[in-house]
């Protein structure tokens, strides 16, 4: 294992495999504040080359928090098919990367070879990868997950409906649903994230939201993103929960300080498959994004990226319907502006998708962050491009009780509209039948919320 | 059709009137040229000023041309301060919903990105300090710098302030400036006033006015005055239904590291929530209230819920 080069006549050596991924990491405010970014542009680069040359092996060997102390990385070796692993544990990272660009890789294959990588691998290549690799990559890679409908059919772009409420009132919350539906959004999933995560609150509004969906024959699933121990206890007393959420980190330290760990979201699985609304197999909805585990001080010095990789290394294990990453949510210090967020949302859907996980991403970012509704759109169009299962779609992109800027119910459609994609099957049918679109084209109902009213 | 269609429509007709019957003037005189841009005299530039969009109240505007329930719509819009009833341009927004969106989005920015004016504190008499942040920058990026006081600066807050006071006052930019601006210079009276009632004061000189700071920074302001109470008044991360909320940040003998959940905070202070005059009469209650018990957050909670 060689983790020294040189570049321009002068010499850059690295301490570990750790750090070499850490400094081959594009610009991050986080990695700056964690004190583990490249010291300068070269130094980025010297340690992409470092990177580029090591094998996969010498990846596998060095996961960035120790396997005896750590519940995530346990979870990713031990999900590894160890036939698959030695197969290719002689390749290096640029030989992975150039394998997944090639033009004769299909997404058969890659299916294959994702069973012999960690978390850890997932994220070098990333880090050897441009924005467009990232996108072309990604488009050729099909994760099709099934709750009451299937997502990630190829052709197919689908959304998060979410109408949050700064006081949770039902009335407003459910205003909001029907604008969206009404604009053919929610064909993910219909969810919102309550203020008052009472199991009580939670009850009510699961039930409201079922009794919605099923007066209208919406085919979709609803989610109340409370903390999974309140879904759990809501679905106890026979609410409805068709997806069961939690956000998750890619350390068990960063897990335990979002109150959970692997046997708890186990729990969380088998309640919701066998109590749940929805006919699964697929019914978990996780949620991450870069920086989170150094929020918690659970990063154990690696780089936001990898740490990011591994929660879709521990999602795996749980056969989510959908991992949306948040990407521009956590503000300034993690990632500073829109470049740092548009990379951010390549590198995170890219990783999940390699990594077998249905992508989405809340396109977004707070309001003390170097970005605007622009940046979002750009971002929205690339991970179109780039075949991403779904997006939000909040009231006009903001979201008033988190007080941060997403994208709106337009955005969905105009990404559908440039690309000629459609919403899933059944949505579309049920579209049709509810005359929002005629012949896969918005008709003039489309956007009005009172077609449900009386 | 609505008020603001009308409007529109009106403005619409006047505008087309007018630029036909310059074109009809334009048309007599043989010397010019049919395609030549005609620049704009004095004549043709309005003194009308166009309606400032802020004002126009969300809950209330409605831009659906033909929607299948009009009353029904408007109802169920107004429990929500949402962006409803927007309508669409093909699949895009409205120009006037997404103009409204960025002035909003706007205000917010430049409350972030401004600094407080600089004069705000002198006038007030404040006691002016500084983080260890030199920039705004470093203020976004490093919420520790932001938490931290120099030797020199924490020399300059001891000499400076009335050594162990029942009640130190702070007033910290935060992330909007926008926020202390509005706020401000209401609230210090409005808790002066209240904190009479339970024979309590500070007074004004003593207030430090700290740039760049999170509300940790209370914390060794604690330990370096010696207060019973520190409470801060802070710039909270603006959204787009307004850039001015404040929020207070109270805390009983705080200590640098301590946890969060032993402070109390007041939110959601500005007009449109709770208003600083209201907000001041509230705080001073707090505030006698934590002397008395000697407790914040959680635990002050506690003994209020055993009945203390």
């Amino acid at each position: 294992m060689i983790l020294q080069t040189k570049l321009f006549d002068k010499l850059y050596r690295f301490g570990s495999v750790k750090e070499v991924l850490a400094k081959a990491n594009e610009v991050k405010s986080g990695d700056e504040l964690a004190g583990v970014a490249a010291e300068d542009a070269t130094e980025r680069v010297a340690a992409k080359v470092v990177l580029s040359n090591l094998t996969l092996e010498d990846i596998y060997n060095n996961p960035v928090v120790p396997y005896e102390d750590d519940e995530v990385t346990r979870i990713i070796i031990d999900g590894v098919n160890k036939r698959i692993y030695n197969e290719i544990k002689n390749w290096t990272v640029s030989d992975l990367r150039e394998w997944v660009l090639s033009d004769t890789t299909t997404d058969y294959d890659i299916k294959r070879i994702r069973q012999g990588i960690t978390s850890e691998m997932a994220a070098a290549i990333t880090k050897l990868m441009t924005n467009m690799d990232l996108v072309i990559a990604a488009k050729k890679i099909i994760v099709e997950k099934t709750a009451n409908t299937t997502i990630g059919r190829p052709g197919t772009f689908s959304s998060r409906l979410q109408t949050n409420h700064p006081t949770d009132d039902i009335d407003g919350i459910m205003a909001g649903i029907m604008e969206g539906l009404s604009m053919g959004i929610g064909d993910a999933v219909i969810g919102l994230n309550p203020n008052d995560d009472s199991v009580d609150s939670v009850v009510k509004i699961l039930n409201k939201f079922e009794d919605f969906r099923a007066q209208w024959d919406v085919p979709t699933q609803c989610s109340v993103l409370a903390h999974v121990t309140t879904q759990m206890e809501a679905i106890k007393r026979g609410a409805p929960v068709g997806l069961c959420f939690q956000s998750i980190a890619g350390s068990e330290k960063g897990n335990t300080a979002f109150g959970i760990n692997a046997d708890m979201i186990s729990e969380a699985y088998d309640l919701t498959l066998h109590e749940g609304q929805a006919a699964g197999p697929n019914v978990m909805y996780f949620e991450t994004g870069e920086g989170s585990e150094l929020s918690a001080e659970a990063n154990f010095g690696a780089d936001e990226l990898t740490m990011e990789s591994r929660c879709y290394g521990f999602a795996k294990k749980f056969d989510p319907y959908i991992v949306n990453t948040v990407v521009g949510f956590i503000g300034p210090e993690y990632l500073y502006n829109s470049k740092q967020v548009i990379r951010a949302g390549l590198e995170d859907h890219f990783m999940g998708k390699l990594q077998g996980i249905s992508m989405g991403c809340d396109v977004c970012y707070t309001n003390h962050m170097k970005a605007d509704q622009n940046d979002a759109e750009n971002l929205a169009v690339l991970l179109g491009a780039a075949g991403c299962n779904y997006i939000m779609g909040v009231p006009h992109a903001d979201d008033v009780m988190l007080n941060y800027e997403s994208t709106g119910f337009q955005e969905t459609a105009t990404i559908r509209e440039i690309f000629g994609y459609h919403p899933i099957k059944e949505f579309e049918d049920w579209m049709e039948k509810m005359d929002i679109s005629h012949n896969g084209q918005l008709t003039e109902r489309a956007g009005d919320a009172s077609i449900f009213l009386n | 059709m609505n008020e603001q269609d009308i409007k529109s429509m009106i403005e619409t007709i006047l505008t087309d009137m007018t630029s036909t019957k310059e074109a009809d003037k334009n048309n007599v005189g043989p010397q010019t040229a049919d395609s030549a841009p005609k620049e704009a005299t004095q004549q043709d530039i309005s003194g009308d000023v166009l309606d400032d969009i802020t004002k126009i109240d969300l809950r209330k505007q409605f831009l659906v041309p033909h929607p299948h329930d009009r009353e029904g719509y408007l109802k169920i819009k107004s429990f929500t301060p949402a962006r409803l009833g927007m309508w669409r341009a093909g699949c895009r927004y409205k120009t006037a919903s997404v103009l409204r969106f960025r002035a909003d989005h706007a205000a917010a920015q430049d409350a972030v990105f401004s600094d407080v004016d600089p004069q705000l504190p002198k006038e007030m008499g404040f006691l002016e300090t500084q983080t260890t942040c030199q920039s705004k920058d470093e203020y976004l990026t490093r919420p520790d710098h932001g938490r931290k006081f120099s030797d020199e600066m924490a020399e300059k807050i001891k000499q400076s302030v009335t050594p162990s006071p029942k009640i130190q006052m702070i007033v910290g930019d935060g992330l909007s400036s926008a926020a202390i601006e509005a706020n401000v210079k209401d609230i210090i009276p409005a808790i002066q006033q209240g904190l009479k009632v339970y024979g309590l004061s500070f007074e004004t000189k003593d207030v430090i006015f700290v740039k760049y700071a999170r509300v940790g920074a209370e914390d060794q302001i604690g330990e370096i005055t010696n207060a019973d109470v520190v409470c801060m008044l802070v710039g909270e991360r603006p959204g787009l239904v307004t850039a001015k909320s404040m929020s207070a940040y109270i805390a009983y003998k705080p200590t640098v590291g301590m946890p969060e959940a032993n402070r109390t905070v007041v939110s959601n202070i500005h007009d449109g929530g709770l208003p600083a005059v209201e907000a001041g009469a509230y705080i001073a209650e707090l505030l006698d209230k934590m002397i008395r018990l000697k407790k914040s957050g959680i635990d002050l909670k506690a003994a209020e819920n055993a009945g203390n």
